[in-house]
């Protein structure tokens, strides 16, 4: 209890130490440093130099998706600041606690256009959850109180604190045990107790479901209710789909995990929600990549909606039942009220549609994506934290890398951020040095936030990246085969660097793959190094395409298969004349007629 | 043309909500909300800010269209902004609504007595008289503006601004 002269950026980094934060992703400049003169002196922070603020702001991000906890970044004003941009927006769109903090000119040059001045609160108003300009060092340390506060409650987002250089400079009398521990903002409380009676209509309707389906998204993740997602399931028996934030939310080796679901969902967990009579969505948002067209999504349903977000409830599709509330805490009460269910036909439906529509990929010898994938899946028992970057490894790594637990599975959902994988990687190595941590990335993405395997090597992070390099901008490439009539529009990358030279360069190591059978020694290996970056530079075919896929807009009925399957699609759509239930019961009792037609066949021919 | 403008009004109303949020008093708080309809593609019809009793506090009057989901989607986003402490939907409830308007209209001898009588039966003012025009202060609720408005158009209008609704529940209910 004692007072302290100290500067706004003392206070500042006091401020953080006590917030618990252990590491800052940043780049330095002018607007920041009194702030760099701080932490020259400041103990038990950690602070990550990053080769472009780009880099500090996914690193922050993935960090705080892989621990839990809130990601803190720091750039300077101006370029620095609006550098951040895109990783705060990435942020924004999966609800991702992070505490971004830049410097600014002075307060007093403030509004004429000084030197580095941008007005990044301005910029940043439409993709952070709040954001602060702080006027007075005296306001520093409520201020950073209530960004840390709004960043990790309710639905956690980014929030952005503004620091003018005369208010980092300013020394101030402070005591730092007046630092507050709780922090209460009357205009501020989310509500995180479902509401009991909406609780019990929850729960009514799972007991008369015929045919109900879990539907789970980010927010389980962030709520980490994995015990009671995996419960409720298991307690209903009833099969789960995860979006491509909800991944984790059970484990996927469960037999009630169906994958994910949407464009390019497990056929099945796609015609599983088209199908059910009772769709519970656990902290997910009906987004479009998961609905297509929202009007032929899960017709036949009745909707339990519970998420945190009462503004979410309702703006695409309205719920029968709506809960608003923290997943674990609504979960909780619900898992109180329900009853038991046993198996049922319907799981057993869903199952044979498993059965029939699995994540193939061709056996002929080449390299494929999916089989890196899964050899990754073997190589590390499952174990390995994934980061991705954007495109069709994206899609490949959400179908086929098995999460056992949340937190393992870190990706740029809402944006679709190419350049997040590394940094995010990078920041996900930095909280756990011991783990695993795999950026599985396409040549396109990869070379968006190349520099960062330079942060990796000085700091000895030994993040390996396997790049799916099919000289290509990959998912542009099948929209343009598949929507544009073939024409291929500047999708070419045969004009890349040579990735392992590239690695080697920056002090990793690198390695270049062919062939099925070097991937399992190229992983192992890859694995043992812990003390620099690994490029895997994986070659594989220019012409594979992401199965299946619904095409934008479009419902379960438009879903696109592997060609090996188009054929049996046809089939499907001529068999009209059966066609009794719903478009989709139609197609599916077809498809399923037509599978068993060419089954029979197979198994007379061999 | 009278009667086609005044149903085109009337139309309109009936898409139109009015919603009060108490927000903080802070600067850039006009700005998030303003910002927030911008990016969201609602449509203020008109917005009016001022402080409240409590001088920490701001209350916003916003008149905005849109079908119930709009208004419910608007009034849900208005709330998660950290310096909005409680929106008011005033669709379902009894309330006062009240807005001002200056108009400017051509006044010469011929034409002064008329005019005069128009603003009278409105229970209007003339607050400026010049050779050539009156300035005429009306209150009330947009629908009877919206009638002196129309009426005065026939003597022309050279300007007019009106402040935007405020609104208030009656009775003893506050927002």
């Amino acid at each position: 209890m004692s007072t302290k002269k100290m500067s706004g950026a003392q206070i500042m980094l006091e401020c953080l130490r006590q917030q618990g934060v252990k590491h800052i992703f940043g780049y330095p400049g002018g607007a920041v440093l009194p702030i760099y003169d701080a932490l020259y002196d400041v103990e038990g922070l950690e602070h990550i130099l990053v080769r472009h603020e780009q880099g500090a702001s996914h690193m922050a991000d993935g960090y705080a998706r892989a621990t839990g906890g809130v990601g803190v970044c720091l750039a300077t004003s101006g370029p620095g600041a609006t550098n951040l941009v895109t990783g705060i927006a990435t942020a924004y769109m999966d609800s991702i606690p992070m505490v971004a903090i830049t410097g600014q000119v002075r307060t007093t040059s403030i509004g004429k256009d000084a030197f580095q001045e941008a007005d990044i609160t301005g910029i940043t108003m439409p993709i952070t959850k709040h954001n602060f300009l702080v006027k007075h060092t005296e306001d520093l340390p409520k201020v950073l109180a209530e960004a840390f506060y709004i960043a990790r409650s309710g639905r956690p987002g980014p929030v952005l604190v503004d620091i003018p250089l005369d208010v980092g400079k300013n020394i101030i009398d402070w005591d730092p045990s007046t630092y507050p521990k709780k922090v209460d903002i009357p205009s501020y409380r989310p509500n995180t107790r479902g509401h009991e009676m909406q609780i019990r209509k929850a729960a009514a309707l799972i007991a008369e479901a015929k045919r109900p389906v879990l539907y789970v998204g980010g927010g389980a993740i962030a709520a980490d209710a994995q015990a009671e997602v995996t419960e409720l399931a298991e307690r209903t028996n009833t099969l789960v789909t995860t979006t491509l934030l909800g991944k984790g939310a059970i484990n996927e080796w469960h037999k009630l995990s169906m994958g994910m679901l949407g464009m390019h969902g497990t056929a099945y967990a796609n015609h599983a929600v088209n199908n059910c009579d009772l769709l519970i969505a656990v902290g997910a948002r009906f987004d479009d990549r998961v609905t297509g067209k929202v009007e032929k999504f899960a017709v036949g349903a009745k909707v339990i909606h519970i998420d945190i977000d009462p503004a979410e409830i309702g703006k695409v599709r309205v719920p029968d039942v709506p809960i608003v509330g923290d997943v674990k805490v609504v979960l909780t009460e619900l898992l109180k009220v329900i009853e038991d269910r046993p198996w049922s036909e319907w799981n057993d439906q869903i199952l044979e549609w498993k059965e029939l529509f699995p994540l193939a990929y061709p056996q002929d010898g080449q390299l494929y994506a999916e089989y890196i994938i899964d050899m990754i899946n073997e190589v590390t028992n499952g174990e390995a934290i994934m980061t991705t970057d954007v495109g069709q490894h994206q899609m490949w790594a959400a179908q086929h890398f098995k999460c056992k637990r949340p937190r393992q599975w870190v990706t740029s959902g809402g944006l679709g951020t190419m350049g997040f994988g590394l940094p995010a990687a990078v920041g996900v190595q930095a909280a756990f040095p011991d783990k695993t941590v795999i950026n599985l990335s396409g040549d396109g993405s990869f070379q968006m936030c190349v520099q960062e395997l330079m942060t990796a090597t000085v700091y000895e992070l030994p993040v390996i990246n396997v790049i799916i390099n099919n000289r290509s901008l990959g998912m542009v490439r099948q929209w343009q085969e598949l929507f544009y009539k073939e024409r291929y529009s500047h999708v070419d990358l045969q004009a890349s660097p040579d990735f392992v030279k590239l690695v080697e360069a920056y002090g990793g190591v690198g390695m270049r793959i062919t062939k099925p059978e070097e991937v399992r020694d190229a992983l192992e290996a890859a694995i043992k190094i812990r003390n620099r970056p690994v490029v895997i530079d994986c070659t594989v075919p220019t012409s594979e395409n992401v199965y299946p896929m619904i095409p934008s807009g479009e419902s379960v009925g438009e879903m696109r298969v592997r060609e090996d399957l188009e054929e049996l699609k046809a089939s499907v759509h001529a068999d009209a004349e059966v066609w009794s239930y719903s478009d989709e019961d139609r197609v599916l009792a077809s498809y399923a007629r037509a599978t068993e037609a060419s089954r029979s066949t197979e198994k007379s021919n061999g | 043309m009278a009667n086609a403008l005044s149903n085109t009004i009337v139309q309109q109303m009936q898409d139109h909500h009015v919603i009060t949020a108490l927000v903080e008093n802070h600067a850039g708080v006009l700005a998030r909300v303003t910002g927030l309809f911008a990016r969201r593609g609602y449509n203020i019809e008109s917005l009016t800010v001022s402080v409240t009793d409590d001088s920490d506090i701001s209350r916003m009057t916003i008149v905005v269209g849109g079908d119930h989901t709009v208004l419910e989607q608007i009034t849900k986003q208005l709330q998660k902004l950290i310096e909005v402490l409680r929106v008011v939907d005033y669709t379902e409830t009894a309330a006062v609504e009240r807005e001002l308007a200056l108009i400017k209209v051509t006044a010469d001898a011929n034409n002064r007595s008329e005019i005069m009588q128009v603003v009278e039966i409105f229970r209007a003012r003339i607050i400026d008289m010049s050779d050539k025009t009156f300035v005429v202060e009306v209150t009330g609720s947009p629908d009877k503006i919206d009638k002196i408005h129309l009426l005065l158009q026939g003597y022309g209008i050279k300007e007019m601004t009106r402040t935007g609704v405020i609104a208030m529940a009656r009775g003893s209910r506050t927002a």
